[in-house]
């Protein structure tokens, strides 16, 4: 079974339609890139996946969970299924340790010293162990962003979904994120991510997809769709450089 | 004639006591009913936010004194008779709680929605949003307009007066009434609203400082 199913979805904002029937289907394990311009719907696509954004018409199925927008169901489906964005969220007022342990404690009913421990565990995973009691204001963004992935990884997620994690970040700290986001692709996490990072779809992502008005317009291997693109759309994407 | 002595200072001073009392009263209750009507206001239940939308429209639209004329003269017209302490205590409860209403309103709606977002993302319910995420940023974010709605709550309570409740400003009136020694009765009156409110204006002043400084980019 697919962790993730995508099967048809419309979703417009009033009249103006920005997903036209996509649909998709991810493997355990899969890596899936989403490219595409600006407005292309990706970003909608991946919201709606963890129903942060409701869809008018469609089925979406993830990690077991089929989506709706009864609050409940959201909340299941959630502990499964891990979000990153591209501006960290971390909890200002709460310490790298609180922002990981506050999740796992409240929603999972985890005991204190088990959290701490899964607290530290994640930290080390990405690489900043010494950070557990520093508060995210006093981190670079690249530091903020890997705590957020940190945050998410505690939750023991089936599935982790990233909004263009390293679009606000400066270049020379884009590269510690995608450190990180390529060795748990390598420990075998299901990841589907919506980047403008072209290297980083080709190297890591096993596919990729290409959006273009809110269509699934081009998919494939990786490598194969950069080399050899099909459509003048992605054609005119991968030239132009991507942004 | 009596002379203005300390007698009658210690008399302003008692009243000052009053009005401090009436202060705390009318902040605690008023806090907490405000503190309903914040959250009501914000609902996802349109009905909770149309009757909180309301009550502080229509609270905030009529001067406290007329609620205050209300309770005391009004309800004693159909038989409910409220003593003088209890109809001031009322009335500026529920000034306070419109007022709070919308300054803590305002304070939880200036938490980013990026933060209910990652919060609920993480699978919190929304009242674990609410007790974990927003309301402690926006506690902190509140603290600076809630300590000067406070200053100006001290000096409203002088209102409550017109009802016949010795408070400091009334005291004041008595005091002069007995003394014709004006200047220095109510420059003493005056001075002790001061002495009340000028901490609470700098503590203001300083939160908002110290809120500034801490602010996430």
């Amino acid at each position: 079974m697919p962790a993730v199913l995508i099967d048809d979805v419309h979703k417009s904002y009033g009249k103006l339609e920005v997903l036209k029937g996509v649909s998709l289907s991810v493997e355990t394990g899969q890596v899936i890139a989403l490219i595409g311009r600006s407005g292309s719907g990706k970003s909608t696509l991946l919201r709606c996946i963890n129903g942060l954004e409701a869809f008018q018409s469609g089925r979406i199925e993830v990690a077991g969970h089929v989506l709706d927008q009864d609050p409940k169901h959201l909340r299941e489906l959630r502990k499964d299924v891990g979000i990153v964005f591209q501006s960290y969220n971390l909890f200002p007022h709460l310490t790298v340790g609180q922002n990981i342990m506050l999740s796992p404690r409240i929603t999972k009913n985890v005991p204190q010293a088990e959290a701490l421990a899964l607290a530290k565990e994640v930290l080390a995973q990405v690489g900043l162990s010494d950070k557990f009691d520093a508060y995210p204001d006093n981190l670079s963004g690249g530091q903020q962003q890997r705590v957020a992935i940190a945050r998410s990884l505690a939750m023991k997620p089936k599935v982790m979904l990233f909004d263009e994690v390293t679009s606000a970040l400066d270049p020379e700290l884009t590269g510690e994120v995608l450190l990180v986001m390529e060795k748990l692709a390598q420990g075998g996490m299901t990841m589907i991510l919506v980047t403008h990072e072209m290297n980083f779809a080709r190297n890591v992502a096993s596919t990729t997809v290409f959006m273009h008005q809110g269509k699934i317009w081009e998919q494939g291997p990786s490598k194969e769709l950069f080399a050899n693109p099909q459509t003048p759309e992605l054609r005119g994407f991968v030239t132009a450089g991507a942004h | 004639m009596t002379t203005f002595g300390w007698p009658e200072i210690l008399f302003l001073l008692r009243a000052a006591g009053w009005t401090l009392l009436l202060t705390a009263i009318a902040f605690l209750i008023g806090g907490a009913i405000g503190g309903v009507f914040a959250i009501m206001r914000l609902s996802r239940i349109k009905i909770l936010r149309r009757i909180a939308a309301t009550y502080i429209l229509v609270i905030q639209s009529i001067p406290v004194l007329m609620v205050l004329f209300m309770s005391y003269y009004g309800l004693s017209v159909i038989g409910f008779e409220l003593p003088p302490f209890l109809a001031a205590s009322a009335s500026l409860a529920i000034y306070v709680s419109a007022y709070l209403a919308e300054i803590w309103r305002g304070s939880i709606e200036s938490v980013p929605f990026q933060q209910w977002e990652a919060s609920s993302s993480l699978a919190h319910s929304r009242a674990q949003t609410y007790r974990y995420v927003i309301l402690p940023q926006a506690i902190r974010i509140s603290l600076p307009p809630t300590v000067g709605f406070l200053v100006q709550l001290v000096k409203n309570t002088s209102i409550v007066s017109v009802v016949g409740f010795v408070e400091l400003a009334r005291a004041g009136q008595l005091v002069n009434n007995a003394t014709f020694d004006s200047f220095r009765v109510f420059g003493l009156v005056a001075l002790i609203y001061f002495a009340i409110c000028f901490p609470l204006s700098r503590l203001s002043r300083h939160l908002e400082k110290v809120m500034n400084a801490s602010r996430p980019h």
